[in-house]
């Protein structure tokens, strides 16, 4: 089991795509990663040995200190309450949560706005099945 | 594409001057602006700005925490208060 970053990293995976479980790592840094231990990113996690899953660990702790996973978030949630505070505009969008970089919001921005409630139209058609 | 290091904040230089003169005179008075585009900078901090959003001056003060950006973003131009008939469900003002 390759536990790294306090993230169990799936076995069955390319080493490449098995690094972006963990947060704040994507493909090009998984990539790089890789090439700088000279680790292929094509061999699965389940074939890495003790040392190369060690020296993945060591990478990740001392040149990636404070940007993954818990420190990232901790970081990223500073911003947005930074933001919030001075009362700025992307902070009154953060606190409707609403797209704060001038997306549409007529329809869409369901990322920020969570799943589609139920309209007017929407539930006179519910009553008309049953 | 980002601003010209070589040029520096843009501050409107009316707002500019008009700092630079309470600073020189240590005096706080609020001043009125219309330079919403104008980066808030360092000079700028304890100091009281009414900022213009087309109908009147909202008054900011300006904090450390703001350093870098515009003087328009605290001052919001449009206000929702919510749809109309929208009072079945609780709405906040």
């Amino acid at each position: 089991m390759a536990r790294i970053a306090g993230v169990d990293l799936p076995r069955h995976k390319r080493t490449e795509i098995a690094l972006c479980y963990i947060y704040g790592l994507g493909r090009t840094s998984a990539r790089k990663i890789c090439e700088k231990l000279g680790i292929p990113e094509t061999r699965r996690v389940q074939d890495l040995t003790e040392d190369e899953v060690n020296r993945i660990r060591e990478e990740i702790d001392k040149n990636w200190a404070g940007k993954v996973e818990g420190d990232l978030r901790r970081v990223e949630g500073l911003n947005v309450k930074r933001l919030i505070e001075i009362n700025c505009y992307r902070g009154q969008r953060h606190r409707r949560g609403l797209p704060t970089r001038g997306q549409r919001t007529k329809t869409n921005a369901r990322t920020r706005r969570g799943r589609k409630r139920m309209t007017v139209a929407g539930k006179k058609i519910a009553p008309s099945k049953g | 594409m980002s601003r010209s290091l070589k040029k520096g904040p843009y501050v409107h230089a009316s707002l500019q001057k008009k700092i630079e003169d309470m600073n020189r005179k240590g005096e706080k008075k609020v001043v009125k602006c219309w330079a919403r585009a104008s980066m808030i900078v360092p000079d700028m901090i304890g100091h009281t700005i009414a900022i213009y959003n087309g109908r009147k001056h909202v008054p900011v003060f300006i904090t450390e925490q703001m350093i870098g950006h515009r003087l328009g973003e605290f001052a919001a131009t449009r206000f929702f208060k919510g749809h109309a008939g929208g009072d079945k469900t609780a709405k906040r003002g």
